[in-house]
């Protein structure tokens, strides 16, 4: 059987055991609050790691279309990156999915074909895992656009209003306030 | 050769699970991003406050040798003060119904977020010092001792909570988390313990009237300058008045209306309302804040700068208080002006000069939301609307906190939403109305020091909104609360970056038709109406 048959096949005990073992990287009280609340507007953090992590086993057995795939991630790691996590804490729940594949297929593993072929899958994995690098620092950029957006959103309308600056007056209506 | 490593060698070398420890044992960790910073001295000694030169971050809080007893005597003195705070302490059962309740938990993942994990920081002391059980059986009876620990634990957990009360509204005992804080934040002040973001307009308001320290003549020329710019757009000379004797109504606003867009989009939009129905209303240089942020200081402190309200009220001689857009400001005025500063008996029952309406739910307080005046005039058909005007938004609605909570204010800003805008979409049940949830910046939380926090706090919230965007193509997500109108930019340009903000009256306004207006090809945000993209301004 190839690999990937197996994984399919496998598809839900591999993802409720990723599913956990991401779950185990929050306090006890908090995991059993993620797992066991269903709804996805009270429990978004539950909702959207199990459905990311749902679309990133797919696209790891279909060929990862970059959009989508960057999609899963960044629903993921936009949260983790702003929760209390250092940054390979935040990232770690990647990785988790080698160690989830091997202990599940352990008995398998040493069968003809499945070991070469595990290791393109998990090089697929690392992957995800540069991917999820460059959604990281996005997302912690942003942490820090914002900061910098609201402050200046504050100082530089003060200003105006004070009439402590001169403004050169806005000739087409579109650009004017972004927000 | 190098070694190999073994499976799980790299990752076990990465501590990616939490220490497993009980609560009591767990100390907080004040890492940038989660805290805001210390109220400054300056501003605790000019209401008297005690003022330690500290940071949160220190080892040493250098807390004064009694402190101990300060505490634990302003405890007793609260605990016979307010029977609320005495039966909040004694009544939870912890039966959880809160537990999953809270933006702060449910984004965040903190167990102390837990409405029930936060109250238990102050009951457990409670139980140790105020109960037989605590006393004689300590940790058995959930009880502990009051250390210098514990004291950073309230302050670091008490300043997470943004009082916005929807665990409150599932507890089947009806605990007030929103007051635990309070209690919590007010025993810290003691020591004069306490952040900035929400102390500094508490002293800026006790000297100016407002929040921003905006003193009256600059107060005068911000609006006048917002009635600039409702002519540049709309052609319409609107003439605000500041302190006039004899005005009938006496109109105060969260000075962030004045400060900040898209708050002061708002601010366009109620002066807007007034002068197309001919209100005969001042504003106030003096109670030039509707804001309380005495709210997350004390109760005294809300008390002291509430007062001035009433007393404008009286010294103007109006008949009586229509109030903004604000979120805090109507915890204050519903529930506690009335038995604070009142009776207003020289005020008179409102009633809209306009429609006649008697507002008889103001009748104790003497003071209206503008969404009931509002709500009122669109009822009597006394404004002339363009709906078409606002097509080129389509519009959820955020309940804000304390107006929903505090209030139940949930039809009327609907209902004008409904009636100025075509396109309109309610975001899932469970996110609405009582139910709603917090903008992660209210209780004086709103600053960029910890807009980690607010990110977490936030996700809920932004979550409905990326749904119904995703789903109906919302780009516009109205509110009712200067806190909200500032914090939920920023939350939106992390979570939901297609959608902006905007305060109801400003949908409002866009839609009004005046007499004798130039053709309006813009919003007040400056943004082409439908029809008029890439146009130029005429």
């Amino acid at each position: 059987m190839k690999l990937e048959d197996l994984l399919s096949q496998k598809r839900t005990a591999i993802l409720e055991k990723w599913f956990d073992a991401i779950l185990e990287t929050y306090p006890a009280d908090t995991s059993r609050f993620l797992r066991k609340q269903k709804g996805r507007f009270v429990n978004p953090v539950g909702y959207t790691i199990f459905q990311g992590i749902e679309g990133l086993f797919e696209e790891l057995l279909q060929g990862m279309d970059s959009d989508k795939t960057s999609l899963f991630l960044d629903n993921i790691i936009r949260i983790r990156a702003v929760q209390d996590f250092s940054p390979s804490q935040a990232m770690a729940f990647i990785f988790l999915l080698k160690k989830v594949i091997r202990e599940e297929i352990k008995s398998e593993i040493g069968e003809n074909q499945i070991s070469e072929e595990l290791l393109i899958f998990e090089s697929k994995i690392d992957k995800l895992a540069l991917l999820s690098f460059d959604i990281y620092m996005k997302c912690r950029e942003k942490v820090y656009e914002i900061k910098v957006s609201e402050t200046k959103r504050m100082l530089f309308g003060l200003l105006k209003r004070a009439n402590l600056i001169y403004e050169i007056p806005e000739q087409r209506p579109h650009v004017k306030r972004p927000h | 050769m190098a070694k190999t490593l073994e499976q799980d060698e790299l990752l076990s070398t990465i501590d990616y699970k939490p220490p497993k420890k009980g609560w009591m044992e767990t100390k907080p960790s004040f890492k940038p991003g989660t805290y805001c910073y210390a109220a400054l001295p300056k501003n605790l000694e000019v209401i008297d406050f005690p003022a330690p030169e500290w940071s949160p971050t220190d080892e040493d809080w250098k807390l004064p040798p009694n402190w101990k007893e300060i505490i634990l005597e302003g405890m007793k003195d609260r605990l016979s003060k307010y029977r609320t705070f005495k039966l909040f302490m004694d009544i939870c059962v912890r039966c959880g119904a809160c537990a999953d309740k809270c933006h702060f938990f449910i984004g965040g993942g903190d167990p102390k977020n837990m409405p029930v994990g936060r109250a238990e920081l102050l009951r457990s002391i409670y139980r140790r010092y105020f109960t037989t059980a605590g006393k004689v059986l300590g940790k058995l009876a959930g009880a502990r001792e009051l250390t210098e620990d514990v004291l950073k634990e309230w302050w670091y957990y008490f300043y997470q909570c943004t009082e916005c009360r929807r665990c409150s509204v599932f507890c089947p005992y009806g605990i007030d988390m929103a007051e635990i804080t309070m209690m919590g934040r007010e025993l810290l002040y003691l020591l004069g313990r306490g952040i900035n973001w929400a102390l500094e307009p508490v002293a800026k308001c006790y000297k100016t009237g407002n929040h921003m320290g905006i003193p009256p003549q600059g107060y005068k020329s911000i609006i006048e300058f917002f009635a600039d710019e409702i002519y540049d757009i709309t052609g319409i000379k609107v003439e605000p008045t500041f302190n006039r004797k004899g005005a009938e109504i006496l109109f105060i606003i969260p000075s962030g209306d004045v400060f900040g867009d898209p708050g002061t989009f708002t601010l366009m939009g109620y002066m807007m309302t007034f002068h197309h129905v001919g209100l005969d209303y001042t504003f106030s240089t003096y109670a030039s804040e509707g804001g309380n942020f005495g709210l997350f200081t004390s109760h005294e402190m809300i008390k002291r700068l509430n007062a001035k309200m009433y007393a404008e009220a009286k010294r103007l001689g109006v008949k009586w208080i229509l109030g903004g857009e604000c979120g805090h400001m109507w915890r204050v005025c519903n529930q506690y002006m009335e038995t604070m500063n009142g009776p207003a008996d020289f005020l008179e029952e409102p009633v809209s000069p306009i429609t006649g309406t008697k507002f008889e739910n103001a009748k104790a307080s003497k003071m209206v939301h503008i969404s009931e005046f509002t709500a009122d005039l669109i009822r009597h058909n006394k404004l002339k609307i363009d709906k078409s005007r606002n097509d080129h938004v389509i519009v959820t609605y955020h309940d804000s906190c304390n107006p929903a909570r505090a209030m139940g204010l949930f039809e009327e800003p609907r209902y004008i939403i409904r009636n100025v805008c075509n396109h309109f979409y309610e975001m899932p049940e469970e996110t609405i109305r009582e139910r709603t949830f917090c903008c992660a910046g209210g209780a004086g939380l709103g600053t960029d020091e910890n807009m980690e926090m607010r990110m977490r706090g936030g996700l809920p919230r932004a979550s409905s909104v990326r749904y119904v965007h995703e789903k109906h193509g919302v780009n516009r997500l109205a509110c009712m609360c200067a806190i909200d109108r500032a914090t939920l930019v920023t939350m939106m340009e992390y979570w939901v970056p297609q959608v902006a903000v905007t305060g109801v009256h400003e949908l409002v306004a866009n839609s009004l038709v005046f007499d004798g207006e130039k053709k309006r090809t813009v919003g007040l945000r400056g943004e082409p109406l439908k029809g008029y993209e890439g146009a130029e301004e005429g």
